[in-house]
């Protein structure tokens, strides 16, 4: 797809690691790749933070009595779970990470619009972070992620305010992160690219990046209005005072929403990448798919008021949410049934970041189309705020975000690194995480229809064993998640070299050294056709037999 | 900008701008592109930002309409709000002169336009206090010293509002004229430091963009309070 | 009860339809999970690397797009009229419906029967009847979910919420409470009985007497001194519960319990045109049960032509 002209001889002696080794030379980068890195390593951390809380909630709800910790410490340990999980882990996970260390090369650029912003949104992630984590230690908080008033603003006496500021703060990082993203998708682009040869990945996190600075806005101006009715003793969402819950719910909402889709927008975009490349195949439906995208982005912003079908909001707001909330659906599916369709006539291997893929594809089907009970109006109101949902919102979260996100993570990594992984015990670990995420969540879809509430401490003794079942699944995905953490780690030092293009993929991205240089490219390269030419390369490892 | 021009002009563009041009950008064209289209979609943000606090005005100003109506007109100072409203379209007009002087290289122009701006920035600031303290000795504060209905009132007859109503048009009347003031101090800010880079000599017929830029950024915070004063004080 | 089963159950009129509907969910589901992962492993298998020369591109198919864009719209579309059916019969109650009042608090749910007895946790219905909740919220957000009757309603506090179900076996069920309110949130659970008709006068008739919240209400009106006015300064309370009036600044409201809550606690904000807005605020002078009780009493005194089976 391009006429670089990439030289083997040029081994990647000035690449962005080995360029500088001071500690100062990461903490004051302005490389795109190694903020990138920055991210990977704070994410990593939140990850298995909110994954410890997990582990403890699982443990504990393994008793209908919930005899591990006390009701105040569960209350706080799920909401933990889900603030550093959402705001700290799954929003930044694949665009501040992956999507900050491909998407300038994949648009042949030398560097994202604003590489200064760029350094300052990893450092107010990481005072957001701090500010959370400093919360959690002293005293915790105990809210749920979703923050609900007045219970949040009048009546919780945990440390609201701290972690409030904490997820505000966070909240501008997202957004110079996804302004970066636009202007640099905008302006940035070789000589060649236009809009129709963009990788799916770009348009993806360019939709993404849409809602991180049109709704991430909102949802900061109602945790600042929480903190100062905390503060202030004000009413704004009391009701005593003459304010309004339901208010609240509707502007968290209109962020924390269409947030949804800034988590699995660009999982998507990581798909279409991987899908061709080792179907060997151009995608099917470029057009459907980039277009998908933004509608996805536009629908999401009109669908908010599905999370509140039974907080007194009119019969028929309800109506015209659910109605927006089926179309939403549509997108998605066209995005699904192209993707089948690319492998139809490839010619497939299974490599780890293919078989996570494959499971991207499974569970993301089956989270979708859970999707559409909760739509359903009459159905909702037995599903709401029960373990079905949270059965749902899992299978698209970790189903989809986090098995998108490895699957992005194993196929960057030759290119990030310079290195490869061990192949077979990475399928391994893709295989263990597959299995081990079915066997936790798939029961709860049934307790939750069984009608067991979430955020329960104690529940009634038949809802056990479906319980233990989960809980015995989460002990498989844990060990799935730990051993990935162990092998990358180690093939830093003792992987084989993985040389520039180890898939031959027709991405910029792979047609300049690994790990690159710090301006990416040694020559700006030139665009002239579209992505996925993948008929123009050669096979990469054979006939896999 | 096409793909073509941006190749063209890229090696005149460098041996000019070396000193100016960032090096992830190709040229100077390019690098004016990205910042102006940043700032906008930062506008775009802020625009959110301000928009959902309005939001939830609006939905009680719509809830409870006689408390609100009562409460803008019994304690709102139309011609504090009004002076106000002038000192900031002045404002306006000095900033964009400014960035008119300096698209033109006028060096010693625009430093005087922008200490203008500054100027009245501040004075803005100033009547923007005053009104907080004339309502703060009016225990008209949330969170402070409200209390409802206050004790020196000319009529208080017409007080039949209920307080907590009218508590809560408070609320928003110093989140929403705060977040603005902050905006404004922030601009102040803004603007000192890009007076300091003009006096120093940095800016030039080709590059002005930063003065461009929080122009913008100042037209805007001038918009909002075009929303914040019918809504606040005029809106009976 | 601890036997392993899929569905709860089915204990109310709704419980079916939404099982209906969710039976056919899961079919749809099941169809098209399985459909993508039998396409996914076929092709898997089919078109596995078996050269190392690169297939040729496919080009995409107009048809194949427009047929899976439309395919799932219809699906969706049906889906949506099916649930926004199902929700339209869980939201409308009868007019005959049995009135019962709900508080929830952290963290118990008070429960008063038009005869006046209370219970706390739990819910004594008779079988067949229909039940109409009115549920409020004396501090933060509950939520009032009973499994085996499908139905589930916020009490949101500040306003008032309804919920209806009608029992259709006997039995007795788990009532939780659904909407996180802190920390014993999960044993802010209990029962609903669902009883015969016989049993039920039984039981209701089993217990010391006790005052209905109408009766409790009407000497509420004469204690707060609302009597005074009503009648005559201010509009009179006879016939008004469901009668549409008109207020100072034109507009048509019907007088249902969220609106005579409003008058009460914030009187000046609606009033009825031709009077002046010389009510005091009962905000904070009045409990979350007392209002109840006098907006009951205020229903009592509703034209004849108009009663329900609960008064």
């Amino acid at each position: 797809m391009t006429s670089i002209s990439y030289n083997p001889a040029l081994e990647p002696r000035d690449s962005y690691i080995n360029i500088a080794y001071t500690v100062k030379s990461w903490l004051l980068t302005k490389d795109h790749k190694r903020i990138g890195i920055l991210y990977l390593i704070a994410i990593t951390g939140f990850f298995f933070i909110g994954g410890v809380f997990a582990t403890i909630i699982r443990l504990d709800l393994m008793t209908p009595q919930g005899d591990l910790v006390s009701d105040d410490t569960y209350n706080k340990l799920f909401t933990l779970h889900g603030v550093v999980m959402v705001f700290f882990f799954l929003i930044p996970s694949i665009p501040a990470t992956i999507g900050n260390f491909v998407l300038p090369m994949m648009l042949g650029a030398r560097d994202l619009a604003f590489p200064r912003l760029n350094l300052l949104s990893w450092y107010i992630f990481m005072v957001g972070g701090t500010l959370s984590l400093i919360a959690a230690v002293t005293g915790g908080v105990d809210t749920g992620w979703t923050f609900y008033t007045p219970y949040s603003s009048v009546f919780s006496n945990t440390r609201v305010v701290l972690t409030a500021v904490g997820v505000f703060v966070t909240g501008f990082s997202s957004i110079l992160t996804g302004l970066n993203f636009i202007i640099t998708i905008h302006t940035m682009r070789a000589p060649g690219l236009t809009w129709r040869r963009l990788p799916l990945f770009i348009w993806a996190h360019y939709a993404a990046s849409i809602i991180m600075l049109l709704g991430t806005p909102v949802v900061a101006v109602t945790i600042l209005m929480v903190a100062a009715e905390r503060i202030f003793k004000l009413g704004v969402f009391n009701p005593a005072l003459g304010g309004d819950p339901v208010l609240f719910q509707h502007l968290f909402w209109f962020y924390s929403h269409p947030a949804v889709y800034i988590m699995i927008l660009p999982a998507m975009g990581v798909i279409n990448e991987i899908v061709t490349c080792f179907s060997r195949k151009n995608i099917f439906g470029y057009t459907f798919i980039a277009a998908s995208s933004l509608a996805i982005a536009f629908i999401s912003f009109l669908v908010w008021g599905h999370h509140m079908f039974v907080s007194t909001q009119s019969v028929y707001g309800g109506m015209i949410f659910s109605f927006l909330s089926f179309l939403v659906a549509v997108p998605s599916a066209i995005k699904v049934f192209n993707w089948t369709a690319t492998l139809y006539k490839g010619s497939i291997s299974f490599h780890t970041p293919m078989l996570y893929v494959f499971g991207f594809i499974g569970l993301f089907t089956l989270g979708g189309l859970t999707g559409l009970f909760l739509a359903a109006l009459g159905l909702d109101v037995h599903v709401h705020d029960t373990y079905f949902i949270v059965a749902h919102f899992h299978y698209i979260m970790v189903g989809g975000v986090v098995m998108a996100y490895m699957g992005a993570i194993h196929f960057w990594w030759p290119k990030i690194t310079g290195r490869m992984y061990t192949e077979w015990i990475a399928r391994l670990a893709a295989v263990m995480i597959f299995l081990g995420f079915n066997l936790t969540f798939f029961p709860q879809f049934i307790v939750g229809y069984l009608g067991m509430p979430r955020r329960y401490h104690a529940y009634p003794p038949e809802f056990q064993v479906l319980n233990v079942m989960s809980t015995a699944g989460a002990s498989i995905l844990a060990v799935g998640y730990v051993i990935p953490l162990i092998y990358l780690t180690w093939s830093l030092w003792h992987g084989k070299i993985a040389g520039p293009n180890p898939w031959k993929a027709t991405g910029l991205e792979w047609q300049t050294p690994s790990p690159p240089p710090t301006e990416n490219f040694y020559e700006t390269p030139v665009v002239t056709g579209p992505p996925y030419q993948y008929h123009l390369e050669e096979v990469p490892f054979g006939p896999s037999k | 900008m096409d793909q073509a021009s941006r190749g063209s002009n890229r090696d005149l563009s460098r041996l000019e701008a070396s000193q100016i041009l960032a090096h992830q950008f190709d040229d100077l064209a390019q690098q004016k592109e990205a910042s102006n289209l940043g700032t906008w979609a930062f506008l775009a943000t802020e625009l959110m930002f301000f928009g959902g606090a309005l939001t939830a005005f609006v939905v009680y100003r719509t809830f409870y309409a006689d408390a609100f109506a009562q409460a803008s007109r019994e304690h709102m100072s139309i011609p504090l709000g009004t002076i106000n409203t002038a000192v900031l379209l002045c404002s306006s007009l000095t900033v964009a002169m400014g960035v008119h002087y300096a698209s033109h290289g006028q060096q010693r122009k625009l430093i005087f336009m922008l200490l203008a701006t500054i100027g009245l920035a501040l004075a803005f600031l100033c009547i923007k206090a005053t009104e907080y303290y004339i309502e703060y000795s009016h225990q008209l504060v949330p969170g402070l010293n409200f209390h409802y209905p206050p004790h020196h009132h000319a009529h208080p007859e017409r007080l039949t509002a209920s307080p907590p109503h009218v508590e809560l048009f408070f609320c928003f009347y110093f989140f929403l004229t705060g977040l603005h003031a902050l905006h404004m101090i922030v601009g102040v800010g803004i603007f000192s430091f890009i007076t300091w880079k003009a006096w120093r000599g940095k800016y030039s017929e080709q590059y002005y963009n930063p003065v461009e830029c929080s122009g913008l950024y100042w037209h805007f915070v001038d918009l909002v309070w075009i929303f914040l004063f019918p809504l606040l004080y005029l809106l009976h | 009860m601890n036997q392993f089963r899929l569905f709860p159950e089915q204990a109310s009129t709704a419980s079916h339809q939404t099982d209906a509907l969710y039976i056919f969910l899961w079919s749809l589901t099941s169809f098209f999970t399985l459909l993508i992962f039998a396409l996914i492993v076929y092709f898997a298998f089919k078109y596995r690397r078996t050269s190392s020369i690169a297939p040729q591109p496919v080009r995409t198919d107009m048809r194949l797009e427009l047929l899976w864009t439309i395919i799932p719209l219809v699906i969706s579309l049906f889906i949506f009229f099916w649930g926004a059916k199902v929700f339209f019969y869980v939201y409308h109650p009868p007019r005959d419906s049995l009135d019962v009042h709900v508080i929830g608090k952290q963290w118990m749910w008070k429960i008063q029967h038009p005869s006046g007895r209370r219970e706390i946790n739990e819910l004594h219905v008779p079988v067949g009847q229909p039940v109409r909740l009115l549920l409020a919220s004396q501090d933060v957000i509950h939520s009032f979910y009973v499994p085996a009757f499908r139905v589930k309603q916020d009490a949101v506090p500040g306003r008032y919420a309804v919920l209806w179900f009608q029992p259709d076996k006997i039995g007795e069920y788990h009532l939780f409470c659904a909407e996180y309110c802190g920390t014993q949130h999960s044993k802010m659970i209990g029962r609903v009985v669902v009883m015969d008709q016989q049993k039920y006068q039984d039981w209701l008739a089993g217990t010391p007497a006790e005052e209905s919240p109408a009766v409790a209400g009407g000497k509420l009106f004469e204690s707060l001194g609302c009597i005074k006015c009503h009648g005559e300064k201010a509009p009179t309370m006879a016939g008004l519960y469901g009668s549409r009036q008109r207020m100072i600044d034109g507009a048509i409201v019907e007088a249902n319990e969220q609106y005579l809550r409003e008058s009460i606690l914030d009187s000046t904000a609606r009033v009825v045109a031709g009077y002046a807005p010389i009510m005091p605020s009962f905000r904070g002078q009045i409990t979350e049960e007392q209002l109840m009780e006098v907006i009951a009493y205020i229903k009592s005194l509703r034209d004849p032509a108009t009663l329900r089976k609960s008064d």
